[in-house]
């Protein structure tokens, strides 16, 4: 009964731009919808440890091995951020771990490609963190404030890692001319799956008319995607390497590039679990959640062992 | 919530001596010490604090958005609480 004016208040807070915080009133498909959102967020951060932790072990030198462990540390810590940031709106962790590890959630399809060559670490930080930190500067602003805030640290230590990448690709391609390739390839290969890393064209997207309306994103997949199509060529050509779209082409009159489409089929193949990684992506978390199991329980035995009457409770 | 990972604590960060704790996000562990580790790694990679708070979840208490209106509603009507509500002669000068 008192609903609708419970509805109100909340328009009435989206309207003036103000932020949603974990107690207010909100209509359930809006927490529904964050709670799918921020997981497979947080699902994507976790995942993505595992493409690049492949290169920890064989990073070329001391310095590349410090700063791809650093980064690798932060997407953890992004995951964490997130995860906590999804559990306000009142699921656990256990849920959240869950729903990854059975293969009900869904996280960025970009995880489910190989990296074959130290390149791919290049290209990954410089065109996936690239992507991501387009999508990411946009969500500093959505409209519910736990999320908001995650976001804002996110941003602040996301800006090394595309940076990190950029290096490693001015490195290869002024390198020897094996190296130059190598980097060619990578960018062969990982072009096309970072520009689906905005998901799919606004007419076919089915979230984004709610995400818009309610705040959640402020801007649609094909506007972020142009974006970073417009932003990411010049640093293509800075590298001497050609951009792997025949089709790509100035327009005058809307002042940004025209792009070829990336495969849509594959895209959608690879969302539902069949693409290069998926099933050792999820064995891997799998796994790693299975092993850690006996140092929860000692961390919990411990702590019970020694809680203080306050912590008892 | 507790759950296989632990309670959930806010972590609160001091950014230097001499200024307020500052909210910057929660996280699960199963004591105060490991909460207190697990804050330092996550929130304090790049210097951001000079000291840390952690407090369970489960005991912070929270006004509530329904009452906002009543609740804070006597702060309303006291303009007499602010400086700018009295008036002191241009001579004297900065007061």
């Amino acid at each position: 009964m008192e609903n609708k004016n419970f509805e109100d208040v909340f328009e009435a807070k989206l309207a003036k731009n103000e932020m949603v915080e974990p107690k207010d009133w909100m209509p359930e498909n809006y927490r529904k919808h964050l709670i799918r959102q921020i997981s497979q967020h947080a699902h994507s951060e976790i995942v993505g440890m595992l493409p690049e932790g492949n290169w920890i072990t064989r990073a070329p030198s001391l310095r590349a091995k410090k700063v791809l462990l650093a980064k690798v540390q932060d997407e953890g810590g992004h995951g964490l951020y997130l995860y906590t940031a999804a559990e306000t709106l009142g699921t656990s962790r256990d849920e959240l771990l869950d729903a990854l590890h059975t293969g009900k959630a869904k996280y960025s399809s970009i995880f489910n490609y190989p990296t074959l060559t130290w390149a791919d670490i290049g290209a990954i930080g410089w065109l996936v963190d690239g992507a991501a930190i387009m999508n990411q500067v946009m969500l500093q602003r959505t409209s519910y404030g736990p999320y908001a805030r995650a976001m804002v640290r996110i941003c602040k230590e996301e800006s090394f890692h595309q940076r990190q990448g950029y290096e490693i690709m001015t490195h290869l391609s002024f390198g020897t001319k094996e190296q130059k390739e190598m980097a060619q390839d990578a960018l062969n290969r990982w072009w096309f799956p970072t520009l689906m890393m905005f998901g799919p064209p606004d007419a076919e997207s089915p979230n984004s008319e709610n995400a818009i309306k309610w705040r959640i994103k402020r801007e649609t997949n094909d506007q972020l995607r142009q974006r970073f199509v417009n932003q990411t060529v010049a640093q293509i050509e800075y590298l001497g390497l050609n951009l792997p779209d025949a089709g790509l082409q100035w327009n005058e009159a809307k002042q940004g590039y025209d792009y070829s489409e990336p495969n849509w089929v594959e895209f959608k193949n690879v969302i539902s679990g069949n693409g290069p990684c998926n099933k050792e992506r999820l064995a891997a978390r799998n796994a790693s959640h299975k092993n850690g199991e006996w140092v929860r329980a000692a961390a919990a035995a411990y702590a019970k062992k020694h809680a203080e009457p306050f912590m008892a409770a | 919530m507790s759950d296989s990972q632990g309670p959930i604590w806010e972590v609160f960060v001091q950014k230097k001596a001499g200024q307020p704790f500052v909210h910057c996000g929660s996280l699960h562990a199963f004591d105060k010490e490991m909460a207190l580790q697990n804050a330092r790694d996550l929130y304090t990679r790049r210097n951001e604090g000079m000291s840390l708070w952690v407090v369970p979840s489960a005991a912070i208490t929270a006004s509530s958005p329904e009452d906002i209106g009543s609740f804070f509603e006597p702060a309303n009507d006291k303009v007499y609480r602010h400086p700018t509500f009295y008036q002191i002669p241009d001579a004297i000068g900065h007061m």
